[in-house]
């Protein structure tokens, strides 16, 4: 067999996803035609998902530095000092549309691949998070996407040996046809221990480790760089197989290797595989990069070049390392019975160049492969433009209620705020010993063998996004800072999952754009930068009908530090407390879910967040950490003051009085920068305390009893658990055939 | 006291077994390896803890119940010293041999991650020797295949001598009589499925787990 590859045509860039003028720039960059195995990598490098060209000019406008940041964006994740020589490293990513085609393997395997960016960086994961959406729950595919995704995230997370702590799940008719499935993880690391991913070194040895390379997943960028059509199931083969125990080794054999000082550096294999590591670990550290292909360790005979470099198979690593270190670090990785392959060693060319049967096979210049890729300054709809496409109305002529508690009880057991029991029951969240505190505003694990403790939260209202998507923006940030702050923890800092639709739209790219912009102002105003991130585009289905996008969605995940993690306050509710509202309710039933579950109305603009309010609301309430009076702090959000107050009751068994008549706006709007406090006693003594700093702060409720009632409604709180709990298990028990 | 926690590639409960029993013994445990084929002399007891041992491939415990150190295992039990397996410990005890009856799939098929109310059904074991019958013991568990089988002979045999040592109050994986956990005949081998380990610090909710691994360290001490 010839092992020249054949050359390539026009044609064939544009199967591989490479545009008139995009082939135009691959024929500059090369000065000739490219064979397939380099339009192979062109193609996976340039795809929206690895080259961001629709989305980085507007990334740069996110804050990314604070005195407590130690690596912003663009390594494989993040690193927050955390205090003794700490680090918290963390991300998040995406990975809709594997999880969409096959649900247990994609999200299995999006777990899978952020575990792997966290403890690339020499950090051991401590703990997983998730954001994620789905359709209607009557749509015919949905209970089997549903069942699959939690038991994907379960069966890596569970057999790695990381707890998931916190995450989130919404539906809505906009994701029928494109779930997202977002995936999160922390882990920690000695500050003098961060591993970087810049190859250096002329003729140090480039190493493979972890798994054998196989046919899977090939071309997954790409597919993740595109509109779903109709042949979306014809698309399974591109789906990666995950294996969590090799991924267990991994770790162990990773932090082993890492724990000596062997190590120039190191990258994980992750969308496009062995292209996009080799690629970004040259690129880097400004070297060049040679690969002999022949020494690849692979699953299947008979592989091509082509296929090795576009492999998406799980759990691998390629690592620079000191030289005649090899023999030292192949006994770790042979010790855990994984493979160690020298395949190759970094030049000074500033190319790639790729060599199979002593053929050079591939050689490009990394520059148009890693900085000068493609950047799009896409067009989009100004904000006005936009909320006219959107058919926005600031209308405030809302209905009012005529039910309070019949409207909380379908509001307890509406989908998006049911109990997560039936989800969160198949997570081990408890492995390691250091979890604090699952559910609740914000999932806190304690950092091994110290008196700190990390608190973890994932947010984003994807319907506020979509009404207005600069205040939809912010409000996610505000929100994850809400949760934190909730919890008795300082914000330190974000990573984020932006979610969206195809950028080519001007209207995508309006909620882009904006929602950008908005995080950026959240972000400076409450000082918790950006250090990590991912882009998702193209989250459109034709499956439900007619290029539908889903609802932007900017999954925020936050994190930040409780110094003595025995002062973490929790929502669950005591009875004979006083329960303030701290902050000034607005007018808040715009984008509520009370107007949509009760009234079918989605309509309005979203509730809007004072961020210097939000700010000083956030401190106040962390003042209060570990203050004896203090039985319990949550924060209001979905389903407004009400839904808070029974999530509050329900946590703690007790039931509560509402003062007053709280009409449906105070009870069920949506407003910004508030927080319930229980207090034991003296709550006239912490209230003065709030006013003291400017904010308002009014008792609303008494716990106490085994109600919740208001002045002429009552709702037994056994009543309301039930209304609760039922959603999941009456779903589930429903038997549907899987998948469509 | 000298307790040793094994590691096989998989395990993921064992740092925080050896983190409960340096709690317990005031002694850092020694750490054996799946390829180690002896458990020192000085070991007064070994923990085989949980986790996916081998991916727990073919069937979980089945490779690791297969593994050199478990033959080191299966001869100190032998000599009387205490050996506790816990979750996928109880899984690779019973595939080992070392003790009855097998663990299949949660009845409801879905992994199991919760706060368990067990009941002590038995004080015929090192472990559970200073406990007393009926007491309850709130301790989590985290599991897909937890659901206790043995033929109904068996189990009325190890009803009769004992050797039932923890039942769940609320049936919660569908095991045969409610089963949590199980002894040897000489009472020195409990397996079970929840996780004491997860139960030994006031932050973890409650502290139930120390008095499952007391016991045995107070004895080694006297």
């Amino acid at each position: 067999m010839n092992s020249t590859p054949p050359p390539s045509t026009a044609e064939l860039a544009e199967q591989h996803g490479l545009d008139p003028a995009e082939y135009d720039r691959v024929l500059k960059a090369l000065g000739r035609e490219p064979n397939l195995v380099e339009l192979g990598v062109f193609s996976v490098m340039w795809s929206e998902h690895c080259s961001y060209k629709s989305s980085r000019i507007h990334l740069g406008k996110l804050p990314t530095e604070a005195p407590w940041v130690i690596c912003g964006p663009g390594e494989n994740a993040g690193v927050i000092d955390i205090g003794d020589g700490q680090a918290a490293i963390f991300k998040m990513e995406s990975h809709n549309h594997p999880s969409y085609i096959e649900p247990y393997q994609g999200a299995a395997t999006g777990v899978g691949g952020i575990l792997r960016d966290v403890f690339t960086m020499g950090a051991r994961p401590v703990a997983n998070a998730n954001a994620l959406r789905f359709g209607r729950p009557d749509h015919p595919r949905m209970q089997h996407l549903v069942r699959g995704v939690v038991a994907g995230i379960g069966g890596y997370g569970n057999c790695v040996g990381v707890p998931t702590v916190a995450g989130e799940t919404n539906f809505h008719p906009a994701y029928d046809g494109n779930i997202l499935v977002n995936a999160m993880t922390v882990g920690i690391a000695e500050t003098s221990r961060i591993f970087y991913s810049a190859a250096s070194g002329i003729g140090n040895p480039i190493v493979y480790v972890g798994s054998k390379t196989g046919r899977d997943g090939i071309h997954g960028a790409t597919m993740a760089s595109a509109d779903f059509g109709e042949d979306a199931d014809a698309k399974r083969p591109t789906v990666q197989v995950g294996d969590p125990f090799t991924e267990k080794l991994l770790i162990e054999a990773c932090l082993e290797l890492m724990a000596t000082d062997a190590i120039i550096a190191i990258q994980d294999m992750g969308a496009a595989g062995l292209t996009s590591s080799s690629v970004e670990m040259g690129a880097k550290g400004g070297a060049g990069i040679h690969l002999d292909m022949n020494k690849v360790p692979c699953r299947e005979e008979g592989m091509t070049p082509y296929e090795i470099m576009l492999s998406e198979s799980q759990e691998r690593m390629l690592m620079v390392l000191k030289p005649g270190r090899e023999a030292e670090a192949e006994a770790i990785f042979r010790k855990w019975d994984l493979d160690f392959a020298v395949i190759g060693s970094v030049t000074d060319t500033g190319r790639l160049v790729l060599e199979w049967n002593g053929d050079v096979v591939c050689d490009i210049p990394l520059g148009p492969l890693a900085d000068e890729a493609p950047r799009y300054d896409r067009p989009y709809l100004d904000r006005n433009a936009y909320r006219a496409w959107a058919q926005v109305k600031s209308e405030q002529d809302w209905p009012e209620s005529d039910d309070i508690g019949g409207d909380l009880e379908r509001l307890l057991a509406c989908p998006d705020l049911a109990s997560r029991r039936w989800i969160t029951q198949q997570y081990d969240s408890q492995v390691g010993a250091d979890t604090l505190q699952t559910g609740g505003d914000a999932g806190v694990v304690r950092v091994h063998g110290t008196g700190k403790a990390l608190a973890i939260t994932t947010d984003c209202t994807p319907r506020y996004v979509y009404a207005d998507p600069y205040e939809g923006g912010k409000q996610a940030v505000a929100e994850a800072y809400r949760n934190l702050c909730a919890v008795g923890a300082r914000p330190l800092a974000i990573t984020n999952c932006l979610n969206f639709g195809n950028p080519q739209r001007p209207e995508i790219m309006s909620q882009f754009v904006h929602a950008i912009e908005g995080m950026a102002e959240a972000c400076a105003a409450l000082d918790f930068p950006v250090v990590s991130g991912n882009v998702s585009l193209y989250n459109e289905s034709r499956a439900t009908g007619g290029g539908s996008a889903i609802l932007p969605t900017p999954a925020i995940g936050g994190v930040g530090l409780l110094d003595d993690y025995t002062r973490i306050h929790t929502i669950a509710l005591e009875g004979e407390c006083e329960i303030l509202l701290l902050g000034t309710p607005q007018r808040a039933l715009g984008q509520s879910l009370w107007l949509r579950e009760i009234h079918g109305i989605e309509a309005g603009l979203p509730p809007r967040v004072y961020l210097e309010e939000e700010r000083a609301h956030g401190e106040f309430v962390r003042t209060l950490a570990g203050t004896s009076s203090v039985a319990a702090v949550h924060d209001v959000s979905d389903g407004g003051m009400l839904v808070a107050l029974a999530e509050m009751a329900l946590a703690g068994d007790v039931g509560l009085e509402l003062l007053g008549r709280p009409d449906a706006d105070a009870c069920f709007g949506e407003s910004q920068g508030l927080y319930l406090i229980a207090v034991r006693k003296a709550a006239a003594v912490l209230r003065e305390r709030a006013m003291a700093k400017g904010i308002t702060c009014e008792v609303v409720a008494r716990s106490g009893g085994d109600s919740i009632r208001g002045a002429d409604w009552s709702r037994s709180v056994a009543q309301l658990r039930a209304a609760h709990e039922r959603f999941f298990d009456d779903w589930m028990q429903t038997a549907r055939p899987a998948g469509s | 006291m000298t307790a040793a926690v094994i590691t096989f590639p998989g395990s993921n409960c064992d740092r925080d077994m050896a983190v409960a029993l340096e709690q317990v013994t005031g002694r850092s445990p020694v750490r054996l390896w799946h390829r180690d084929t002896q458990v020192p002399r000085h070991v007064d007891m070994i923990a085989v803890p949980g986790g996916f041992s081998y991916g727990d491939y073919l069937r979980s415990g089945a490779l690791a119940a297969r593994s050199p150190i478990m033959r080191a295992v299966a001869e100190a039990a032998a000599r009387g010293v205490p050996v506790l397996g816990v979750c996928n410990g109880f899984q690779i005890l019973c595939e080992a041999g070392l003790l009855p009856g097998a663990l299949l799939r949660n009845a409801g098929q879905t992994f199991i991650c919760r706060t368990a109310e067990l009941e002590v059904a038995s004080t015929a074991s090192v472990f559970t020797a200073d406990l007393e019958v009926g007491e309850t013991l709130r301790i989590p568990v985290a599991h897909h295949d937890g659901n206790f089988f043995a033929a109904e002979e068996v189990l009325d045999r190890l009803e009769q001598s004992g050797r039932v040592v923890l039942r769940y109050v609320d049936n919660l994986n569908g095991s045969r009589r409610a089963i949590a956990g199980v002894a040897n005949e000489a009472g020195n081998v409990v397996g079970m499925m929840p996780h004491p380990e997860r139960a030994v610090d006031a932050a973890h909710g409650g502290t139930d787990g120390l008095k499952l691994l007391r016991h045995c360290a107070a004895l080694a001490l006297g």
